[in-house]
């Protein structure tokens, strides 16, 4: 036994000669939010499967919750809630029905079950719609219940993959209410993955995968401080003279391209000074952190998003789906 | 106890789902007595007596109850497949529940839907003048629960081989129409040229319709008997054929959905 909410130790799961996930190791404490960030095929998909006991690794140690996922599967399951990248409802059933299935499955007691399920309904927005058939539902509508059915035995972890996927921003906004309000209630531990580089600002840690690699893995104001430091950029009545006195007084490097930039450490703090001191007449300047998509792209060296494009069939048409939601 | 639960709520899906599916219900039962009625009536004149007292509608209605619980509960194997497809199944495969409970629940499920479609097709009995006694009906049902349990596990077992719908659709074609035409369904088998006479013998679900047929005409069915290795075939060695063929069928299907990658 532990206390770790997750822990994966070398971690491997090979498909014949393709090695999926190779020698993984973390931990996740309980109720942290952690991101779990790839390009499609990084292995983060097969991690997952693993920890909910879909797959069984090639070697190494996974648990939940103390419980490891090979030989305790029951109690792994009983301890996980999910929602997957794609839908896993009965669409024939009604939304209450869906619930009363999954409350029995996960031996919830009679009495604590309808009003769980109503409780997590009425959180979701979807109580009014309790009887409607599932495949009469919108999009953000299932994706909903799916997460109200995640969380109906009071899972300890709950693994979201992709949650927010294809769905518009105002579904988006509410479905991290739902997260974040959870993991305040409850003290769920929530492990995500997701393609939204704003979404996995909120994770309190983020592990980056790459071809079943963990490539980093840390809070994600430091993953960014870690890519480097905040990046100003000026227009100026004389981009070369100006350029030229940058290089002279901060001994920095200076990029030429629309206009001029450099990095600094404490960009908020080292603009006012910058302003007053400087010779040459400034006519816009702007202050940009790093982001988790800088991140992304210089430990991977791909965009997160411009993955997508060129996998499979099905991921195309979702982000197309996404750019037309946008 | 938490997995009898377990499977008492898979079969229990099923069977809402089942409910749900009006069509689906009267479309199962709509051809077995199309068929009765439309062959019976316009074939029967022509055809004359099978046996003697035997006439079409008497020799073919315990051999459409067969195929109708054949077919209703090997396409069970469908829901499974569909179940993937439409991403329901891992809901399932993650819950904390065994996948042998699972397979059984399914299993169960598919006996049970086509024993109600089985029951509707008898309860025309009367109507085509056939009758059958309190007894009779008793031993039909458990025949009928034999015949379901088994060919629902076998359609299950190949849903958890074959995971498109369209390869799973082309592959019970191949095997349920064989299956149904080769099991004295539509004929009796007695008199058949040596090769097909193999073949209605290898073939599970002849021993799943010729004691249905056994029970439901009695003394009468005596032309239909098969006999297989020297012996005729009573009611008693059908089912036992048929139950060992059902418990390997179960325990297969129960083992291929339990086992993970």
């Amino acid at each position: 036994m532990n206390n770790h909410a997750v822990q994966v130790e070398d971690l491997v799961k090979k498909f014949g000669n393709l090695v999926a996930v190779d020698k993984v190791s973390f931990s996740v404490s309980p109720g942290e939010v952690f991101g779990f960030l790839g390009p499609n095929g990084a292995g983060k998909t097969t991690t997952i499967n693993i920890l909910c006991t879909l797959l069984k690794p090639t070697s190494g140690q996974a648990s939940i919750g103390g419980y490891d996922v090979v030989r305790h599967q029951s109690q792994v399951r009983q301890s996980i809630g999910l929602v997957f990248q794609d839908p896993s409802l009965d669409e024939r059933l009604n939304a209450l029905q869906n619930l009363r299935f999954h409350a029995m499955v996960y031996h919830m007691p009679a009495r604590l079950r309808d009003e769980r399920i109503e409780q997590m309904l009425r959180m979701v927005e979807l109580w009014d719609k309790r009887d409607s058939e599932v495949r009469t539902f919108s999009g953000g509508m299932k994706r909903r219940l799916e997460l109200a059915r995640g969380l109906l035995h009071s899972p300890k972890v709950l693994f979201l993959d992709e949650p927010t996927l294809g769905l518009d921003p105002q579904t988006r906004k509410h479905i991290w209410e739902y997260i974040l309000g959870l993991r305040e209630r409850e003290g769920t531990t929530i492990f995500l993955t997701t393609h939204y580089m704003e979404e996995a600002d909120k994770a309190d840690r983020i592990a980056i995968i790459d071809q079943g690699r963990l490539v980093a893995m840390d809070k994600p104001e430091r993953l960014k401080a870690m890519v480097g430091r905040d990046i100003i950029s000026v227009k100026t009545a004389d981009d070369a003279r100006a350029a030229g006195e940058i290089v002279e007084r901060y001994q920095t490097n200076v990029r030429r391209d629309n206009g001029i930039s450099f990095e600094v450490s404490c960009g908020e703090e080292f603009l006012p000074g910058f302003i007053r001191d400087f010779g040459t007449r400034i006519l816009s300047i702007s202050l940009r952190h790093p982001s988790l998509e800088d991140v992304f792209l210089k430990l991977t060296g791909r965009e997160i998003r411009e993955e997508e494009v060129t996998d499979t069939f099905k991921a195309t048409i979702r982000q197309h789906g996404r750019r037309t939601r946008h | 106890m938490k997995e009898l639960i377990g499977a008492y709520i898979i079969w229990y899906r099923d069977i809402l789902r089942f409910w749900h599916d009006k069509t689906r219900m009267i479309g199962a039962v709509t051809f077995p007595l199309l068929f009765l009625v439309v062959f019976g009536s316009g074939l029967s004149a022509r055809m004359g007596t099978f046996a003697p007292g035997v006439d079409f509608t008497r020799f073919m209605f315990p051999g459409v109850i067969g195929m109708t619980v054949l077919m209703t509960s090997f396409s069970a194997g469908v829901g499974v497949v569909w179940d993937r497809e439409f991403g329901f199944l891992k809901e399932v495969l993650v819950a904390p529940i065994s996948r042998v409970t699972v397979a059984l629940g399914k299993a169960l499920g598919s006996a049970t839907i086509a024993m109600v479609q089985g029951v509707v097709i008898l309860l025309f009995a009367p109507l085509l003048g056939i009758k059958l006694s309190a007894g009779t009906v008793l031993e039909l049902l458990a025949l009928m629960f034999l015949l379901a349990i088994s060919m629902g596990s076998m359609g299950i077992l190949l849903a958890t081989r074959i995971r498109s719908m369209e390869a799973f659709q082309a592959v019970m074609q191949m095997l349920l129409f064989p299956m149904v035409f080769l099991s004295g369904v539509f004929f009796a088998v007695a008199e058949l040229p040596g090769w097909m006479s193999l073949l209605v013998k290898v073939n599970p679900a002849t021993y799943g319709v010729t004691p249905l047929r056994q029970v439901m005409l009695g003394d009468m069915a005596g032309a239909f008997n098969i006999e297989v290795l020297g012996r005729v075939m009573s009611i008693w060695d059908s089912v036992s054929v048929m139950a060992v063929f059902g418990a390997a069928m179960i325990l297969l299907a129960m083992w291929s959905f339990g086992h993970q990658e």
